[in-house]
């Protein structure tokens, strides 16, 4: 990927804290800080991905990037332009720009609604089309997504999980944006109709210039359609790299064992891989640990690591890493 | 030798008021003792519920296993009566869930339950029985066992939850431990504990594992042998290498390309299967997966390929082209 192109989006020390309240004024004991301090860019028309495990603050990122969480704290910027500041009046008209694909089919679809309405409603929102306009453009877009176009007055239940997601997909390209944040779009779906829609979204990058920000907790399904991957841990970014980099030459121990914790669909290779596993859990990011955020589960975790945390840095050109110890522990 | 477990032609249906849901359709296998097997498939494949025939906990209605038999240890669990059944369960053969959440009663705690388990089979005292409790927690890698026990089901994390389970299914020394979908529900470094748990347990206790899945990936380290299941019924079977290695099934072959693999060249396009399962109301007359299949001939469609034998027990396939197929490879 080019890196000397400017940025479509630029986010810096982003946070978003969750308020936990309690005692009898149902005053602010805490925070649950779902997202703490991550910073990142997109490159227009490349694939970002951000991996990481349960709770790790992944979807938070997406959805207070798309402002349907106000940020706590930092920086978004899109095409130049800083989101944070925007009112409502003007964030609408920008979010025309930037579109979501959910995880869940099932929940994301009006149940009430048929197809045709469902993918027309960005378009009833955001452009003054006449009635035959709208028709032809949502013929247009369920051809592009694969799905049948006579199927526009049938209703989300009569479509299995993998056309569902295609429908959420055929919304989300309505108005034409440049940025598409997709939250775990195959998880829910069985392995070969997971490759029909990874195959789809290739696809329509490759048509129509998208730029994705991938989120997804599948190691390898990340890999195989990101430029570049940023992992996650606790809400913080513990590495990001190119796709390749990152496989070849992680440097955050976290990083090695997510990797090396991912099964290998081959028995031979399978017996010969050496595996890290990690002891205990993630920590609960209402209390997260002191130092690095990681110490409580690292193998090679330092006395450094109790008390400072490590700065996010650039180790090598394009290469970002959280870990003291990165220079050292480099696979 | 005779085999641990050896099902012979298991249908099971589901009478809905839309019709009859063809769940299982003529499965039969066997198994050895201290065997890992991994029945593999995706949603709606019947690999859950060839289980829960098998634990004979079907709900009935709407649910009925209308032919077959199942031998476990030289009786026909199937002829059992229900009480008779009941000392099977857990005692013979344990059952673990997907879901650590639910399959744990959230307002007992976690070693009130296992000694209510423990008690329900063995002759134990409630000391004793909490002794033993204590003892599974730690063999299943939970620190500080003995305290644990008094905890809640909510107080556990996922992970510790399906150890606990795995503790459960473990208390009676089961001969076969069935595991529906044990790591699904867990991230990717938890689900590595668990697999490499269970792989120590079964080289320890020499218990024979039925490990249910839908990932290719967690059953290829661990498994013996292995049955991809299509539309109810078993399509390939065979020991791991044929399987990964000298894949015949078109079908198992789709669904090896469609995952991606964290050591091959990210940059090529997945192989996906086209199309979408056949509905089990109204299954296909010939082959099942004929209608997604590129080497679909005329035959297929008319005729349902049977499981062919095609290299012992190590390997069979249900296909009429298997070995064009593998010709033209």
């Amino acid at each position: 990927m080019n890196t000397e192109k400017t940025p479509l989006v630029s986010v810096r020390n982003l946070k978003k804290h969750f308020p936990i309240t309690g005692g009898f004024l149902q005053n602010q004991i805490g925070a649950v800080k779902a997202v703490d301090g991550v910073s990142f860019d997109i490159y227009p028309g490349e694939t970002l991905g951000l991996v990481g495990e349960t709770g790790c603050g992944k979807t938070t990122v997406g959805r207070t990037m798309m402002r349907l969480y106000e940020p706590t704290a930092g920086e978004i910027e899109l095409g130049g332009v800083n989101l944070t500041e925007l009112g409502e009046k003007d964030l609408r008209k920008i979010r025309s720009k930037m579109q979501m694909i959910f995880q869940d089919p099932y929940a994301s679809l009006n149940p009430r609604m048929t197809v045709g309405s469902i993918v027309a409603a960005p378009l009833d929102v955001h452009t003054k089309m006449s009635k035959k306009e709208k028709h032809d453009r949502i013929q247009d877009l369920l051809d592009i997504v694969g799905l049948n176009p006579d199927f526009v007055n049938r209703y989300p239940h009569e479509f299995s999980g993998g056309q569902r997601q295609r429908i959420g997909i055929a919304r989300a390209l309505a108005l034409e944006p440049e940025l598409i944040v997709c939250d775990e779009p195959i998880s829910s779906l069985d392995v070969s109709i997971q490759a029909q829609v990874v195959n789809l979204l290739e696809k329509l990058q490759k048509e129509l210039g998208l730029t994705y920000l991938f989120i997804a907790h599948d190691l390898s399904m990340v890999r195989h359609i990101s430029d570049r991957m940023a992992v996650m841990y606790l809400g913080k970014i513990m590495e990001l790299a190119g796709r390749d980099e990152i496989y070849l030459n992680s440097m955050h121990p976290y990083t090695q064992a997510l990797m090396s914790a991912v099964p290998i669909p081959d028995p031979d290779l399978a017996a010969k891989h050496k595996r890290i596993i990690l002891d205990g859990d993630i920590p609960n990011p209402k209390n997260p640990p002191k130092g690095c955020n990681f110490n409580t589960r690292c193998p090679i975790a330092k006395e450094k690591c109790f008390i400072e945390e490590p700065v996010y840095r650039e180790i090598e050109k394009n290469h970002w890493v959280a870990c003291h110890f990165a220079e050292e522990t480099r696979s | 030798m005779t085999p641990l477990l050896e099902i012979k032609n298991l249908k099971t249906r589901f009478f809905t008021s839309e019709g009859v849901v063809k769940a299982v359709n003529n499965v039969s296998y066997s198994m050895e003792s201290g065997e890992i097997l991994g029945v593999v498939g995706e949603s709606g494949c019947g690999k859950s519920v060839h289980a829960l025939s098998i634990m004979q906990l079907v709900q009935d209605p709407p649910g009925k296993i209308t032919n077959g038999e199942v031998w476990l240890d030289g009786q026909d669990l199937l002829t059992l009566s229900e009480k008779e059944m009941k000392k099977v369960r857990g005692f013979d053969v344990a059952m673990i869930f997907q879901d650590p959440m639910t399959s744990l009663n959230p307002v007992f705690t976690v070693g009130f339950q296992i000694v209510e388990a423990l008690r329900l089979h063995n002759d134990m005292t409630k000391k004793e029985a909490r002794e033993r409790a204590g003892e599974l927690l730690a063999l299943v890698g939970i620190p500080g066992a003995e305290e644990r026990l008094d905890d809640y089901p909510h107080q556990f994390s996922g992970g510790m939850r399906q150890r606990a389970m795995i503790a459960m299914g473990l208390s009676c020394e089961p001969k076969l431990l069935i595991a529906d979908e044990p790591t699904t529900a867990l991230d990717v470094t938890i689900q590595a504990q668990i697999v490499d748990l269970v792989k120590r347990l079964q080289a320890e206790l020499g218990m024979a594992i039925m490990w249910i899945t839908h990932d290719l990936g967690v059953i290829a380290e661990m498994a013996d042998r292995i049955n991809v299941m299509y539309a109810g019924a078993i399509i390939e079977s065979g020991n791991v290498r044929n399987i990964y290695k000298k894949t015949r099934h078109p079908y198992t072959m789709g669904l090896l390309g469609s995952l991606p693999r964290l050591d091959e060249d990210p940059g090529a396009e997945l192989l996906s299967v086209p199309g979408l399962p056949p509905d089990l109301l109204a299954l296909p007359k010939g082959c099942a997966f004929a209608a997604r299949c590129g080497y679909r001939t005329e035959k297929c469609l008319e005729e349902k390929p049977p499981l062919e034998e095609i290299d012992g027990r190590e390997h069979a396939v249900a296909c009429w082209h298997w070995e064009e197929i593998a010709g033209s490879k």
